[in-house]
């Protein structure tokens, strides 16, 4: 059973999509990595669901 | 250095030097937290024991400190528990900074109603020298200072011990050895058992001081502290207005170096400012191991402690672990000593502490990867969750600098009856360690004994219980009902380690019967 969601979630995708590219303007490789393990903790958190978290990891890692 | 005062424990020329040695049912090698312990618990039983230790003091320098409320229960059982409370630090808070700015603060005991409380922090010279005193006064354990064993040659139905003493070598006939003879374990080696495991490479500086000062009583925890920018401290108040400073090191660090007064001092200062006083206790650099034996049980030798597993020393999982260890094995072994149970029990306690064990060494590498971050991903999720942990409390509990010892789960023990009643809502499950609670004027813990207990709530006549267990009749309807999730009717079976072997929402006696036949190993349901 797949519980990671697979089609669009996003009312305006681009905008969002946009807005994560832009947050990482300007930081060094090191400020950008530090900047994503804060997003990924609060994401992950709201998120909750340690299945689709785990099927996240998996998907992310098969890539 | 130490304000202890170090006390020789007698030598005795052995009998067996004499020709006048019998073979033993029980001998332990190593007189740590462990071995004594291990031979008190036996002889509460009625089966006596030797104790062979190289040296005739305790532990030199602090160690172990942080002793667990389930140790000190252990220990309350033996009579020296209190002692310890009295002589120790009582404590069941934490701070966490990040750099000067508390970040987290924990409680490891939020709920009232336990004779003991989380953590009683007390060095381990006191713990071994309470427990020597009770020993000495102890007919059924025959204390050997002194007497270092050098050889072991095991037999199908007992152990040969080779021992040294100041007279000269003699050969100790014992029926079950017990190897309570710590990390570097000599009868681990004479058997030539491998001891598998991973290697940490960062470098840790303790140092024992003693403030003149007051002192906080919670633990406090810093990452990044002005005093220590590059890393972590670790502080922590022990008896005697001891404390103890704990810094990560990192690899590269000059153990020889670091631990010069001069050096010690400059960090001291530091931490503590320009005022400040204090006097030298005790100073070492440590690294640590995680590493566990493939089996505790081989054929008549056990092995129990540090010689069978040993994890870092974050979470205080070493000397508790240990005694756990004992804790779990004395009454096996005494029932099979006693021909009331076959070898075969024995078996359950190499699985269940191996289970431990495994869980013991997971938690405390998970702490030692958050302290010390093996790759520059993994420092960045760590520092990612203290930089969130003071605006977003679910990142405080990602916050891992020790996950502090409690008992650990046997889920699957063969000697546990799963759960038949569905409408469990609460309360300890088998496998799980009892909790204890008030009841009347006292505690819970103190209304069982060595044997198996017989919980029965509401129901104060349950005439003759199976043999080998004791009714505890719990009264009324306070918090030992709600923390059992009791009915009129409800019955546990508690084993002699305290932990749940089998409940029901009724009594019945067959079903104790063949709860207790399935936990003492005589059958298999």
């Amino acid at each position: 059973m797949t519980a990671l969601r697979r089609t669009l979630n996003l009312a305006r995708p681009d905008d969002v999509y946009n807005a994560i590219v832009d947050a990482h303007k300007g930081l060094t490789d090191e400020q950008c990595r530090d900047f994503d393990a804060r997003l990924i903790l609060l994401l992950v958190n709201h998120i909750g669901d340690e299945a689709v978290i785990r099927e996240a990891l998996k998907e992310a890692a098969a890539k | 250095m130490s304000s202890y005062e170090y006390r020789h424990y007698p030598y005795r020329r052995p009998p067996e030097l004499d020709g006048k040695g019998r073979r033993r049912p029980v001998a332990i090698v190593g007189a740590g937290m462990a071995g004594p312990t291990l031979a008190l618990e036996l002889a509460a039983r009625g089966v006596p024991s030797v104790v062979l230790d190289e040296d005739d003091t305790v532990s030199i320098g602090s160690r172990s400190i942080c002793q667990a409320k389930h140790s000190l229960e252990v220990w309350d059982r033996l009579g020296i528990a209190r002692r310890m409370v009295d002589k120790g630090i009582t404590w069941e808070q934490g701070e966490v900074y990040l750099g000067d700015q508390a970040i987290y603060r924990f409680n490891l005991q939020p709920e009232p109603g336990h004779k003991f409380p989380a953590f009683v922090n007390l060095q381990q010279y006191y713990v071994e020298e309470y427990l020597y005193e009770r020993c000495l006064s102890e007919p059924a354990v025959e204390m050997r200072f002194r007497n270092k064993v050098v050889g072991v040659t095991p037999h199908a139905d007992h152990v040969a011990v080779e021992v040294e003493t100041p007279d000269g070598r003699y050969t100790l006939e014992a029926e079950w050895l017990v190897a309570c003879d710590g990390v570097r374990s000599p009868v681990r080696h004479m058997l030539g058992l491998p001891f598998e495991g991973e290697v940490f490479h960062d470098q840790f500086l303790i140092a024992d001081i003693r403030l003149l000062d007051d002192l906080p009583k919670e633990r406090r925890f810093w990452f990044y502290p002005p005093f220590h920018p590059t890393n972590s401290v670790l502080l922590h108040r022990q008896a005697d207005n001891v404390l103890r400073a704990d810094f990560q090191l990192g690899r590269d660090a000059d153990a020889e170096e670091e631990t010069k007064t001069e050096n010690v001092d400059r960090r001291l200062r530091l931490m503590f400012g320009p005022e400040a006083r204090w006097e030298h206790e005790w100073t070492s650099v440590y690294t640590f191991t995680c590493r566990m034996l493939q089996r505790f049980v081989h054929g008549r030798v056990i092995f129990a402690g540090d010689s069978a597993h040993v994890v870092s020393p974050f979470g205080a999982r070493g000397g508790n672990g240990a005694i756990a260890d004992v804790d779990n094995l004395a009454w096996k072994l005494a029932l099979v000593v006693t021909g009331k149970a076959s070898e075969a029990l024995l078996d359950s306690y190499c699985s269940e502490r191996r289970a431990a064990a495994c869980e013991n060494i997971l938690n405390s590498t998970r702490s030692t990867d958050f302290i010390t971050p093996k790759f520059p991903a993994s420092r960045a999720f760590r520092d990612a969750a203290l930089t969130l942990a003071p605006d977003f409390p679910f990142a405080r509990a990602l916050i891992n600098s020790g996950r502090l010892s409690v008992p650990t789960q046997q889920p699957e023990s063969p000697l546990d009856t799963p759960d038949r009643d569905g409408d469990w809502v609460g309360g300890p499950g088998p496998g799980r360690a009892m909790l204890d609670a008030p009841v009347g004027n006292g505690w819970l813990i103190d209304r069982l004994g060595h044997d198996f207990s017989l919980l029965t709530f509401g129901n104060d006549d349950v005439g003759t219980v199976p043999s080998g267990a004791t009714a505890v009749p719990i009264a009324g309807n306070g918090l030992a009902w709600q923390r059992y999730d009791s009915r009129p009717g409800t019955t546990y079976l508690i084993r002699p380690d305290r932990y749940v072997a089998a409940r029901w929402r009724t009594y019945d006696p067959a079903a104790v019967s063949t709860a207790l036949d399935r936990a003492t190993g005589r059958s298999h349901a």
